[in-house]
């Protein structure tokens, strides 16, 4: 079985230790996504720092894939430019819609690069992409938003 | 392999080869039957013949293809409605079983707006502000967004009734909740998430004390139980072809011949009228009223074939065999620390689906470790989501045992759950 390929340590620390997991004190925009097939839902908040950083924060419920992807996706957006955050985004959902094939760019993902397993299970790829969505959602809410490329 | 009194399990299983395959190299454990059955040779060879050798369009051309595929069509009608105890004039073909209850549903919506207009409708079909329609907490979407679609069109109030915390309906106040107000009742026979199987009779019977229309989702039940549609007490009943061996793209729903005729048309077009001028229509008796445009031949000469085979297994002892695999699946479920069964926990008035809860796992995780053992789960809230948020779950995983199904497959289910806690390090 190739349980491991997909849920790598990397995910399943994730999902048990969730990193910047919480509300934001004055978010400018909150978003509530669900995956209405397996009812996984996630709230995100956005704001900005007075640098013009952006600020995350999220509460969830759902599937280990999910969680430890909000959990990452909070890791590489959490205090950095929206530049920053858009690049992260983009080279996740590509990574996602790989089908496994092609080499994702750790300097980007970081510990995101663990999901590339999950992207040869179809059934899972809304899962890991459900707060990507959600963050997307929020920063366009709140005009933080570089583009509108889908 | 242990045995099984009621019926032969492995005779049963060398019609359906598919459950021969591997999958993620393991051999295939289906547990998926509410979601789909598996189908027999008999219903794949039942199609294909009728492709090879009669394949045309029914009602319409008076070629000799024509005449044969009619005549197998009309003929399977009258298979499927004895199944249940009906009169094949009493059965409409659908899709699936979201068109039949669509197809219900819109009876009272169309009557209403033809009755603003002044047309003459069946009163009982009209409805609005001040009247109620009654579902249950344990409902399908497929039977709840319809009627809640009424409301919205009609005005009228949705009521359901509850449920307890061990998945029974909660009938301590039906009087108060199917009153005079109440035009329409609608319930599941056999929920799909949770196993129970209602007392739709006396269900029926305080509906039709108020003078509501009766509706019975079926689609659980009709697959896995000897069911006469006269016992069930209800004016329309929906089930699909799909769940009891038979192809997708065929659906049923029986009604009594008075209702039928009562009823407004809900998709219109060709095959579905009498008569047609530019500037109005009328509509054909039912069934085929209801049967608009080309039909589904193949699906309804394939369940027919499925009809055949379930009742030469025996729909007595098919009951039998879930309810043994039932018993045997829910001891072993109470044996594993930290699962928890959403529903019935024991057998009485219970079928075969079970859904369960692990603690520390979500039931899509759950799936995943039973797929990679070569069990095929369902994971979500299935449909009803209302009764998920009743039992505070966000979903669950479910194992649909069928006729095909033999102990060993619950025990490689049971294996699977322990497998995933075990992976995911929640077990004490």
């Amino acid at each position: 079985m190739d349980l491991e390929g997909l849920y790598q340590e990397i995910i399943l620390d994730h999902y048990k230790h969730p990193r910047g997991k919480g509300e934001l004190t004055s978010p400018l925009a909150e978003v509530h996504h669900v995956n209405p097939t397996c009812g996984d839902e996630i709230t995100v908040q956005i704001a900005t720092d007075p640098a013009g950083h952006l600020l995350v924060g999220y509460q969830g419920l759902g599937c280990s894939i999910s969680q430890a992807s909000a959990s990452v996706m909070s890791e590489l957006v959490n205090g950095n430019s929206i530049e920053v955050a858009e690049t992260a985004r983009a080279a996740f959902v590509d990574m996602m819609h790989a089908q496994g094939s092609g080499e994702p760019n750790e300097e980007i993902l970081g510990d995101g690069i663990a999901f590339a397993g999950v992207a040869k299970y179809p059934a899972r790829v809304k899962c890991a992409l459900l707060p990507w969505m959600a963050l997307r959602d929020a920063q366009i809410q709140a005009n933080l938003a570089e583009s509108e490329e889908g | 392999m242990p045995n099984l009194p009621a019926l032969d399990v492995a005779a049963v299983r060398t019609q359906f080869p598919i459950l021969e395959r591997s999958v993620r190299g393991r051999p295939l454990v289906y547990l998926d039957s509410g979601a789909t059955s598996q189908k027999p040779l008999c219903v794949l060879d039942a199609e294909r013949g009728y492709y090879l050798h009669s394949n045309a369009a029914v009602h319409r051309g008076a070629h000799a293809l024509a005449e044969e595929a009619t005549e197998a069509y009309e003929s399977a009608r009258v298979t499927i409605a004895s199944f249940v105890g009906a009169r094949a004039q009493d059965l409409v073909f659908t899709t699936n079983a979201t068109a039949a209850l669509n197809l219900a549903a819109y009876a009272f919506s169309n009557a209403t707006a033809l009755a603003a207009r002044g047309h003459r409708v069946d009163p009982r079909f009209v409805i609005g502000e001040g009247d109620s329609i009654v579902v249950t907490e344990m409902e399908h979407h497929a039977n709840l967004v319809p009627w809640q679609q009424v409301c919205e069109k009609t005005g009228a109030t949705l009521r359901w009734i509850g449920l307890s915390d061990d998945g029974r309906l909660d009938l301590r106040n039906l009087d108060s909740i199917i009153d005079q107000t109440t035009k329409v009742v609608s319930l599941s026979h056999q929920s799909n998430i949770l196993g129970t199987i209602n007392p739709v009779a006396q269900i029926m019977e305080a509906a039709h004390s108020v003078n509501a229309i009766g509706v019975v989702d079926a689609c659980q039940s009709i697959p896995h139980m000897p069911v006469d549609v006269h016992d069930l007490g209800a004016d329309l009943i929906a089930w699909s072809g799909h769940k009891m061996l038979g192809p997708t793209g065929i659906g049923f729903l029986w009604g009594s011949t008075e209702i039928l005729n009562a009823m407004t048309p809900f998709q219109t077009g060709g095959s579905m009228i009498e008569t047609v001028t530019l500037e109005r229509s009328t509509f054909a008796a039912p069934p085929q009223r209801f049967e608009a445009g080309t039909q589904m031949v193949a699906q309804a000469i394939g369940t027919a074939a499925a009809v055949r085979y379930l009742e030469s297994v025996g729909m007595v002892e098919i009951a039998a065999h879930e309810h043994a695999l039932t018993a045997h699946a829910l001891a072993g479920i109470s044996q594993l620390p930290g699962v928890r069964v959403i529903g019935p926990t024991d057998t009485h008035m219970r079928g075969s689906a079970i859904s369960f809860v692990v603690d520390g796992l979500h039931p899509h995780d759950v799936g995943q470790v039973m797929d990679a053992q070569g069990v095929a789960v369902r994971v979500g809230h299935h449909c009803a989501w209302p009764t998920c948020r009743r039992f505070s779950v966000p979903a669950t995983t479910r194992i649909s045992p069928y006729l095909y199904n033999t102990l060993d497959d619950i025990d490689a289910g049971l294996a699977a759950i322990a497998a995933a806690q075990e992976f995911f390090q929640v077990v004490n």
